[in-house]
């Protein structure tokens, strides 16, 4: 074992920690920061993605085209549950934790219900490669380049596209915006949906590493809640650095002493950023900048 | 007599529904058959309604932290499964002899209220409100579920208590009363349903009086506008850490007595689902008051119940709809409305008497 093994090993950990993070994070943030709607049934979006991609691919289509629909499936749920239940909360942020909490029980339960105790799995692809004594599988390479992306893509989306701008727009003073023409209510919706497409795509995307059962979304959501504390309300100021800086204690304690002290990490690192900026990393950076 | 007035003057006030003769009277009345109830019924009954009454302390402790703090905690059944882990650990150590048992729940719940207490810190004096404190708690709360189940190897012990990861731990004995001659042993059945009525009326009384005292009263202001109440020099981290504690210990209490109850605890019962359970009987029975709160507890409890029999994922799925219908339709609590309307209804009628 040379010093470049461990390096890439240490890389390797670290770059899947920092994929996990950002991915089951993005969705939940993207509806955080535009709304300040806390989404408890972020997990049970994550869990619907997951089944639908398995299903799509049982039915025999490839696993990108079953990860699309998964995507779409999971958005187009969250425009429903913004229309039945959301929309009518916007003035009641503690509310609709507990509303979303309710959410969450009935998907879950339901599919228990529906679907039964567990489904069959989507193999991994692609197989994996030698460093050194140890074999890396490459899907975990591919989630980490999928995350980069999806933080490159949500950048284009809000800073490029007339949505990105409308919906800034709406998030910075809403009544001005809707008194200058703009459809708020849409661009909540909208903007829900996204949310809920990314905890969808999320879900296709590990559906292949994971056993699929009804409860799958609560392996996600305390990660995904961590970075979102630590990040604060922006995206790309928030959730980016703080799921590399969570990932780096991830990985540095899970190599160290074992998954378990890797999640207590990330618990200690919250508590601990969140007595030192309380508005975590992006109102942080945002305060250095005014 | 003007000493009975005084003290009932203290259990009534701006903050909690139900005063006067009226209320008093209907009280004693439920008290009455609440203590002649086990002479009607049978052993298993009366251990199946202790079981309701362990989960009112848990709910009295998110209405306090929620309904009257404005604080939404997550994190109950985290203090839930820390009082009860600790009333196993400390009992399976030390046996049941001379009301050691008693000297448990105590420091069972001191544990939990500790531990309350330094999260309380981090999390208050770091100013954190609203939303990021539900997430708080609830990571706390998994981290705990997720700690607690993996300690199945006989490496994970206290003494003599083996953790047992995600079976949980059992066979630890149950409350003991010292009495001379001979220990009272108090059983899931008609003692320790006295017990438990007894320390629930003394929770409820006691809870009146300190939410319609001064401590009260601000612990609301800071609820309605947490600015205005530092404004008038209240230092609101403080009141917040407190009611965040004693809220800790109640539902610490919670978890003793059903450690106490069962005689087993695992880790589940600190999971996603248990810690939703306190969270729909508070927001269903009206989490701004404390007699809604503790009437609507037993009865969704007693609902829950009588649906399991159809399997209880259907009796989960009932509970999320019931929970999103309140939160939607009556954000007050379907209890707490029926109430304001009943005393609504009575003012009419005396009024036209009068």
């Amino acid at each position: 074992m040379d010093i470049a093994t461990h390096v890439f090993s240490a890389l390797y950990q670290f770059g899947d920690a920092f994929a996990f993070l950002v991915l089951s994070a993005c969705g939940l943030a993207v509806i955080f920061g535009m709304m300040g709607v806390i989404n408890l049934a972020h997990g049970e979006f994550i869990m619907c993605g997951a089944y639908v991609t398995a299903a799509t691919v049982h039915a025999g289509l490839p696993l990108p085209l079953g990860i699309l629909v998964g995507t779409v499936v999971s958005a187009l749920v969250g425009v429903l549950v913004e229309l039945a239940v959301i929309r009518h909360l916007y003035d009641r942020p503690l509310d609709t934790i507990v509303a979303t909490w309710g959410l969450s029980l009935i998907a879950t339960q339901g599919t228990l219900i529906m679907v039964g105790s567990t489904m069959a799995g989507v193999g991994t692809p692609f197989g994996s490669f030698q460093v050194g004594d140890y074999s890396y599988s490459i899907y975990r390479i591919v989630l980490f380049c999928a995350a980069l992306g999806v933080l490159a893509g949500l950048y284009a989306l809000f800073n490029w596209t007339r949505f990105g701008v409308l919906a800034r727009a709406t998030i910075q003073v809403p009544h001005m915006a809707a008194a200058l023409g703009v459809d708020t209510r849409l661009i909540y919706s909208l903007t829900f949906a996204c949310g809920a497409g990314l905890a969808g795509l999320a879900g296709g995307l590990y559906a292949p590493t994971m056993t699929l059962v009804p409860t799958m979304g609560a392996t996600f959501i305390m990660e995904a809640f961590v970075t979102v504390v630590i990040g604060g309300a922006d995206v790309f100021l928030g959730t980016a650095p703080a799921g590399g800086l969570l990932a780096i204690v991830k990985s540095g304690m899970t190599s160290w002493q074992g998954q378990l002290f890797g999640q207590i990490g990330l618990l200690v690192a919250v508590i601990i950023v969140v007595r030192v900026l309380p508005k975590g990393i992006s109102g942080f950076v945002l305060r250095e900048r005014t | 007599m003007s000493g009975l007035v005084s003290f009932f003057r203290r259990l009534e006030g701006p903050q909690t529904v139900g005063r006067g003769p009226a209320f008093w009277s209907l009280f004693a009345v439920v008290m009455m058959i609440a203590l002649a109830y086990p002479l009607f019924s049978d052993g298993y009954t009366v251990g199946n309604t202790v079981y309701f009454f362990v989960w009112v302390f848990i709910a009295l402790s998110l209405c306090l932290i929620w309904g009257y703090g404005g604080s939404l905690s997550f994190g109950q059944t985290a203090f839930f499964g820390i009082a009860g882990y600790g009333y196993g650990i400390l009992t399976l150590n030390f046996g049941s002899a001379y009301g050691f048992t008693l000297v448990a729940l105590v420091a069972a719940v001191a544990i939990a209220a500790f531990f309350a207490a330094l999260l309380g810190y981090f999390m208050f004096f770091g100013r954190i409100a609203g939303v990021f404190l539900g997430i708080v708690t609830l990571a706390v709360t998994l981290m705990l579920e997720r700690f607690m189940a993996q300690t199945a190897g006989p490496e994970w012990h206290i003494g003599s208590a083996r953790l047992n990861g995600f079976n949980g731990m059992s066979a630890m004995p149950p409350l003991t009363i010292p009495w001379p001659g001979e220990p009272i042993v108090l059983f899931a059945d008609v003692g320790l349903y006295y017990f438990v009525l007894g320390l629930l009326v003394f929770v409820y009384l006691a809870l009146r009086i300190l939410m319609n005292s001064s401590f009260g009263n601000v612990i609301v202001a800071i609820r309605e506008n947490p600015e205005r109440a530092e404004m008038l020099g209240y230092d609101v981290r403080k009141y917040q850490l407190i009611t965040f504690v004693i809220g800790a210990a109640l539902a610490g209490i919670s978890g003793v007595l059903y450690t106490a109850w069962g005689q087993y605890i695992t880790p589940s019962s600190m999971g996603m689902t248990a810690a939703a359970l306190p969270l729909i009987w508070v927001a269903v029975g009206g989490r701004s008051d404390l007699t809604s709160t503790v009437v609507g507890t037993l009865v969704v409890l007693a609902a829950f119940q009588a649906l399991t029999i159809y399997g209880s994922q259907y009796a989960l799925v009932f509970m999320g709809v019931l929970l999103v219908l309140t939160v939607l339709i009556a954000p007050n609590g379907l209890v707490l409305g029926t109430m304001n309307w009943l005393g609504r209804l009575a003012a009419r009628l005396s009024q036209r008497a009068g």
